[in-house]
């Protein structure tokens, strides 16, 4: 890891303060072998810059869209990122775990 | 969330201080909840628990489902005398996250030699606490090991005024006995001086300095984890 989760925070808030949409990811429940844990961050700006992990780089592409849509929208959302299988043309862990993501927008 | 929120709970973080943010995961809604206000606060039996357990989580209130950020500052270890038991201690404290400084002004004891990749500050510990050493706070955990009350009771002394959330001290019962004499007549109340834990260590029938040091070690995580966290008089 390179930043922390305190830093991530620390960063949204300098982020914002820039001006920038911010919107944050936490993972907020995990089964099985989750590779990161209950209250990772990752924040996420308008224009899809990011710091943090929610899951060691396996579904970040996909809550990255999830955020930019959040930022627009403003409603926060629960993301859910389960096995990827045959069937799944959306991001999956290829761990075997589960986790479920909050986003949120940073007003 | 609102960026006052999260100013404020980056506010307490870097303050050293322990908070958790509480959050409705239906619709988003927060409010943060300062260590202080936790006893307080309507779902204060969950809070506390987390605090803990330092651990963030899900939690049902009211049919609604929460997700609680749980923020405590990191925990540190001052351990006075640069001693076997000190030695034997280092290690342990990096596997279980303990942030660790010892401080020994015996400059024959506290060599890097014998601490290798340990914070070592070679110094009269009440003048190394504020300067060479962050100033002491309820997340830190003091051991005095020196047996000698010259190095040992202002180090004491300090962890005491400051709240540490445990505070251990070697020696026999008697040689606790005249410590306790001595605090007394610098003016440290029954309940602060009751706060020491000495003899040091849970009772494993330590005798090696390792047992010894994971006797301290279990103590200390005994006392950080309790639920409800120690009140201090």
């Amino acid at each position: 890891m390179l930043s922390t989760d305190t830093d991530i925070l620390s960063a949204a808030q300098s982020w914002r303060r820039d001006g920038r949409a911010v919107a944050l990811a936490t993972v907020i429940e995990t089964w099985g072998s989750a590779p990161r844990p209950v209250g990772s961050h990752l924040v996420v700006d308008g224009d899809g810059n990011f710091l943090g992990s929610v899951s060691g780089g396996c579904v970040e592409g996909a809550v990255i869209t999830e955020a930019i849509e959040v930022i627009e929208a403003g409603a926060p959302r629960v993301l859910e990122f389960g096995v990827a299988d045959e069937t799944a043309w959306r991001a999956g862990l290829s761990c075997g775990g589960r986790i479920r993501v909050f986003v949120e927008r940073l007003d | 969330m609102r960026s006052d929120i999260l100013a404020a709970l980056n506010d307490e973080r870097a303050a050293r201080r322990a908070a958790i943010l509480v959050t409705d995961i239906a619709d988003g809604a927060q409010r943060l909840v300062r260590e202080a206000e936790i006893a307080a606060d309507p779902l204060a039996a969950v809070l506390a628990k987390h605090l803990a357990s330092g651990k963030s989580g899900l939690v049902e209130a009211d049919g609604r489902t929460l997700f609680l950020t749980v923020q405590v500052p990191p925990v540190r270890l001052v351990v006075v005398g640069a001693v076997h038991i000190s030695q034997a201690m280092a290690p342990m404290a990096t596997g279980l996250d303990l942030a660790l400084t010892v401080i020994d002004p015996r400059t024959a004891f506290a060599t890097q030699e014998r601490f290798p990749g340990v914070a070592l500050v070679a110094e009269w510990p009440d003048a190394a606490f504020g300067t060479t050493v962050p100033v002491l706070d309820r997340y830190c955990a003091l051991a005095a090991l020196t047996h000698d009350p010259k190095i040992d009771d202002p180090a004491l002394k300090a962890a005491l005024a400051a709240e540490c959330f445990y505070v251990g001290a070697l020696g026999s019962r008697k040689t606790h006995a005249s410590r306790v004499a001595r605090l007394t007549e610098a003016g440290f109340s029954p309940a602060q001086i009751g706060r020491i834990h000495a003899p040091i260590g849970l009772p494993i029938g330590a005798v090696s300095p390792a047992e010894i040091a994971l006797s301290v070690l279990a103590e200390i995580v005994a006392c950080l984890r309790r639920v409800p966290r120690p009140e201090v008089a």
